[in-house]
Order: C-alpha cells, then sequence, then structure tokens
C-alpha cells in the first residue's frame, strides 16, 4: 500500500505532532507514505476569492501525484475537502479541465483526473482495514476516555465524499478510538465546527464557537479530545490559553491527534509520536500509561 | 420595509451565473440552514436564511459590502440539511467570489494571498520552523512555490 503524503500548509508548520505521528504509525503498519516536494496549498483558502484559481491551484497537487501515479492521502480535512471537491468538478466538466490543463502547461503537467483523494484517516479505516488494525494494538487503552472531534471535510458534504456514512450519526472515528481499547464518548454538539475558517476574519467569533465545543468536552468527562484535522488543533490546542483569557474559561484539557494514541496502543516509543510538540502536555494519560 | 423597485433585480441572475450560485432560487426560506448553523448560535450578525433572502430581492450592495458573507465558516452543516439542496455553503462562494471582484475583500483574507504567493503556502516555513523539523527527522518542505505565485497573480 502507498499513496502520495500531503501535508498542507499548515502541518509542516503548526502540526508536527500529528505529522511524526502518522509517519511512525504508517511505517509501523507498512503503510508507505511518498512526499512530493513540489506540492504546495490546496487551494482551500483561494475559493473564497477566486474559484477558478482554486480549481487551477487545487488541480495542480492532484496533476503532480498523476505524474508520480499515486493517489493523494491528506492529514488535513481541509486539504482533503478542497482537493476532492476539485477533482470532483473537474472529472464532470470537461470545459474546466480543459481551461485548467491549458494553465498547468506552462508548469509542464496535466490533470487527466486518474486520482483518487482520501483523507489518511480513512486509508486508516477502510484500505488497512478496522479488523486488521485491531489485531495489531499491543498497547490496550482501557481506562481512558476520550471525546472524537470528526470536524467538518472528513465527512462533508456526503455528496462529493461519498463516503457512506452518515453525516449525522458518523462512527468511523470513534471506532477507530474504541480499537485502542479506550472509551469514544458522545456528547452533545459532537459534529459541530472547530470554528478555524472565520479565525482570519474574526478572532473572537472563531474563539466563541470552539468554546462551544470545549464546554461540551469538560461536560463529558474527557480525558482528551482526538482530533484529525491540524486547524482544528490550531483552534482547540494551539488556542486553549487565548479561549481561556478571552472568554474568561479555565481549560487544561489535552487536545491529540488520532495517530497518536493509535501509536500508543500499537506499542510504538512514547518518544517516536510526538508528543514534545503538543501545548498542552497530557502528563495524565501518560503516567496512567506509565509511560 | 424594502422598496424592491429600488433594488437591483439582477442581482440574483448574477449569482445564478457565478459559480456555487445556480440553486438560489430553489430556497424556500424555512430557515433549516440557521438552526443548524454553529456560527449563527453564538453570533446574530450571521442569518443566512436572511442572506438569501436580501440576494433575491435584489440587495445587492448591502449583501456584497456585509461582513456576515465572510462569517460562513463552510462547515456544511445546512447544505447537508437543506430539503431544497439549495447549497448554501457554495452560495456563499459565489457571493464572496462576487464580493471580491467588486473590490469588497477582508483584510485577513488579502493576507492569506499575499503569504500564499510569497510561500505557496498560508504560513513561512522560516529557520526556526526547518530547523525544528530537522530535529524531529521530518524531511524538508519548500520554503516558495513559484507556481503558485504564477497562479496567483495571473
Amino acid at each position: 500500500m502507498k499513496g502520495a503524503l500531503f501535508l498542507g500548509c499548515t502541518i509542516p508548520v503548526r502540526a508536527q505532532h500529528y505529522e511524526v505521528s502518522a509517519r511512525e504509525v504508517a511505517k509501523h503498519l507498512g503503510i508507505e507514505l511518498i512526499d512530493i516536494p513540489h506540492f504546495g496549498c490546496c487551494g482551500f483558502p483561494v475559493k473564497s476569492v477566486d474559484h477558478k484559481k482554486y480549481l487551477i491551484m487545487a488541480a495542480r497537487n492532484l496533476a503532480l501525484a498523476e505524474k508520480e501515479g499515486l493517489d493523494i492521502w491528506a492529514l488535513c480535512s481541509a486539504c482533503y475537502g478542497s482537493l476532492s471537491e476539485a477533482n470532483h468538478l473537474l472529472k464532470e466538466n470537461e470545459e474546466m479541465k480543459k481551461e485548467v490543463n491549458q494553465v498547468l502547461k506552462e508548469f509542464g503537467l496535466k490533470y487527466e483526473g486518474k486520482v483518487e483523494v482520501k483523507h489518511f484517516i480513512r486509508v486508516l479505516y477502510e484500505d488497512y482495514g478496522l479488523s486488521n488494525l485491531r489485531l495489531k494494538v499491543r498497547k490496550s487503552l482501557e481506562g481512558l476516555n476520550f471525546a472524537p472531534h470528526y470536524g467538518c471535510h472528513y465527512l462533508r458534504p456526503s455528496k462529493i465524499h461519498k463516503t457512506g456514512e452518515d453525516v449525522e450519526f458518523p462512527k468511523s472515528l470513534d471506532e477507530l478510538i474504541e480499537i485502542t481499547g479506550a472509551k469514544s464518548l458522545s456528547y452533545y454538539n459532537k459534529l459541530n465546527c472547530c470554528g478555524g475558517a472565520v479565525l482570519a476574519i474574526d478572532e473572537e467569533l472563531a474563539l466563541r464557537i470552539a468554546n462551544e465545543k470545549l464546554k461540551e468536552v469538560v461536560k463529558s468527562g474527557a480525558d482528551a479530545i482526538i482530533l484529525i484535522c491540524p486547524f482544528c488543533d490550531i483552534m482547540y490546542e494551539q488556542n486553549q490559553r487565548r479561549i481561556n483569557s478571552k472568554l474568561g474559561e479555565n481549560y487544561k484539557i489535552p487536545v491529540l491527534f488520532y495517530t497518536q494514541i493509535l501509536g500508543l496502543a500499537l506499542g510504538i516509543p512514547v518518544e517516536k509520536l510526538g508528543f514534545e510538540f503538543n501545548r498542552i502536555k497530557p502528563k495524565d494519560i501518560l503516567s496512567f500509561l506509565g509511560k | 420595509m424594502i422598496e424592491v423597485r429600488k433594488k437591483d433585480l439582477n442581482f440574483k441572475f448574477e449569482v445564478l451565473r457565478e459559480k456555487g450560485g445556480d440553486a438560489l432560487l430553489r430556497c424556500f426560506a424555512c430557515g433549516t440552514c440557521t438552526v443548524s448553523c454553529p456560527v449563527r448560535a453564538v453570533d446574530e450578525r450571521y442569518n443566512p436564511r436572511k442572506i438569501i433572502r436580501m440576494t433575491i430581492l435584489g440587495m445587492k450592495e448591502e449583501v456584497l459590502k456585509n461582513e456576515f458573507i465572510w462569517l460562513c465558516a463552510g462547515c456544511y452543516s445546512c447544505y447537508e440539511r437543506c430539503p431544497q439542496d439549495v447549497r448554501l455553503t457554495d452560495i456563499m462562494t459565489a457571493l464572496r467570489n462576487i464580493a471580491v471582484r467588486e473590490g469588497y475583500i477582508p483584510e485577513g483574507v488579502k493576507l492569506q494571498i499575499e503569504n500564499l504567493k510569497k510561500f505557496g503556502r498560508l504560513y513561512e516555513v522560516d529557520d526556526f520552523i526547518a530547523r525544528k523539523r530537522e530535529k524531529a527527522n521530518l524531511p524538508q518542505v519548500e520554503r516558495e512555490i513559484a507556481d503558485i505565485k504564477k497562479i496567483l497573480e495571473r
């Protein structure tokens, strides 16, 4: 199994814990992640400004993967959403495809629509497979309670992603958490957005949206919130202190990437899973596990 | 009171022609979007049902100049639940694209585009980040991406 690892903008600079742990988990499972150095922004931030330029930026990445004959596996849900949507639109519309290819020609690239875009978490869930993954668990995380945060673009819009999951009652992340032996919690606004997309427009509004979820996560009694998107991490982990100071809260709840807890369950040494990059140290969790 | 005579009745057609705006007139104003919206839940400035009504009524200036079109978080909650398949998230994209062409673009968005031109991504990979990556045994990533600059400066 191999695919082109798509990092996007945020992960290389602001979510190294996600990247380190995803690479480690993949290596451990024999999943080959190929780096394509010329990959750039997925186009997501450009969509609001100029839809055509967004398509060109996304298609450039798709064409780079096509050239290598690899599907794209994204760690960031926004990249996954943006690239999937562009792929979907361009496969459907010959005229748009022609227009995009005229620009890509300047870069020596051509988009033909031969690659698929997947979220890395779905590669684990579907391609490697939940039952195979379960067989690899060496260290049970039983006794820990985690609050899954699905985020938005991992499943929605269902018309484009076609994962087959019920977007109002998804279960993949819950199941992925439960194979580690930990309990996956249900909580009131489990499917809500982190607010990340409005951070550049109105910081306080974004913080208030994130705060709504943190309130419920804390109420649920979770030991940590579990993420699969780096922008959600910016909101819940990197802005947690700001939420405290700006909105008068007092949170100190660990925020972990799914690949970090999966890594622990697979028996990968804790120092290889990027915990040094977590701004809120999950000390209680690691000492509970005897690490 | 809104005097429709004084409004731009072509505005809705402009939105219908824009990428993502083609389902605008299907809206029957049920409000499922507004009650599903996590932004609306904490901020009354944003009301997707109202934005659609204003657009259909031809309130072009009031819609395009207003910051509210930039408050949609793009979470697709309304998009999934809309009984008329209006695809509101895409309508917001259409309205924003038109607003930008008319000269209305928030500072934060302008800054993002500038960064993309300079670095090929939203954030700069500076020496500090490069060292951090090296220490973590992560491969280095390109600090500038000329193709992206070319696309954005077209």
